[in-house]
């Protein structure tokens, strides 16, 4: 016997994260996905922006990583309410497992939620968890070439941050260069360059992240 | 490495639609992978294979199907084939084009008794 079933296969993720969409749009909150490769600074940048607007809003923050919790301790004083993933060996998040940490989570004081998705550059890119928009942080060390080289997130992120600013005369990353190849990927993300160790740039990242917050209000 | 998840997603759908229609034993799966998707077929298989066993898959053939890409052009309305690490439309020159296909990972049917 044979039984057609022309089931979309993404398209089950993809039927998870938009649960949670409309589910985090019930409560007005503005949740990022954040994708880097490891070691781009994606704990620290959270640390640094949570640090400066804690007193304004409210944060939440799934924490994914392979093994361990030892990002989600960093952040424990910085959030309202901070719940780690551990993807045991899978190199990514799915819609399924933000559904569960959200089940964890005080939902009616959070203004912001951040995801922190495993860092990986390609496959977190696949799979939509039901974030408002994915901001993809590249650190400078890596190398200018890496928005070429990995387009798919980079055409999905709705900002690009390049963190560690401070070792751009240390190293030949071609910032124009990388900046132009950004924009023939996507003419429309937001670039944000800053060193999340010296707060360089932040400032302009901060501005973009409150002007997200205004937008995002409940759904009646 | 994400091939195993969507190997997941695929044999949850199998296992629940065996269930309802009385099926013990599937003999065949057909998957049609697009080429922008990015999803390895000899990964697929291999997640396939591995997470087969112990479940009414067990034995069962993996066919895979290539979907080509076609990407259009935003500025000109130019459609041209898919080509990795290739955005430049070859008409205008401009480059932002979008997938209009070669993008799914579609579980198109299965066979079993």
């Amino acid at each position: 016997m044979k039984v057609i079933l022309a089931t979309d296969l993404i398209g089950v993720n993809t039927a998870k994260g938009e649960h949670n969409r409309d589910f985090l749009d019930k409560y007005g909150i503005l949740t990022i996905n954040m994708i880097s490769s490891p070691g781009a600074g994606k704990t620290t940048l959270l640390e640094v922006i949570m640090k400066a607007l804690k007193d304004k809003y409210n944060f939440g923050v799934i924490e994914g990583d392979l093994y361990t919790s030892r990002d989600a301790r960093r952040l424990l004083d910085h959030a309202r309410a901070v719940v780690q993933i551990n993807t045991c060996g899978i190199c990514h998040l799915n819609a399924e497992m933000v559904a569960r940490a959200l089940e964890g989570m005080p939902l009616d004081s959070l203004d912001i939620i951040i995801i922190e998705n495993v860092g990986n550059l390609v496959c977190p890119a696949a799979f939509y968890l039901g974030e408002t928009c994915k901001m993809a942080v590249l650190s400078v060390p890596e190398g200018s070439d890496k928005p070429a080289k990995y387009p798919e997130l980079f055409k999905e992120a709705r900002t690009v941050v390049i963190n560690k600013s401070d070792l751009l005369p240390y190293t030949d990353f071609d910032l124009p260069g990388c900046i132009k190849e950004l924009r023939e990927i996507n003419p429309e993300a937001e670039i944000f360059v800053v060193s999340a160790r010296t707060g360089e740039g932040v400032e302009n990242l901060l501005g973009w992240l409150e002007e997200r917050v205004k937008r995002v209000s409940p759904v009646d | 490495m994400h091939e195993f998840s969507l190997i997941c997603s695929l044999l949850e759908t199998v296992i629940e639609s065996a269930e309802k229609n009385g099926i013990k034993n599937v003999t065949r799966v057909k998957l049609i992978v697009g080429e922008c998707h990015g999803a390895l077929p000899e990964a697929l298989s291999f997640a396939f294979n591995s997470l087969c066993p112990d479940t009414v898959c067990h034995g069962a053939a993996l066919d895979i199907d290539i979907k080509e890409g076609v990407l259009l052009c935003t500025a000109c309305g130019h459609k041209f084939p898919y080509a990795v690490l290739q955005n430049m439309c070859p008409g205008c020159g401009s480059f932002n084009p979008e997938i209009i296909s070669g993008r799914e990972l579609l579980l198109e049917y299965f066979e079993g008794e």
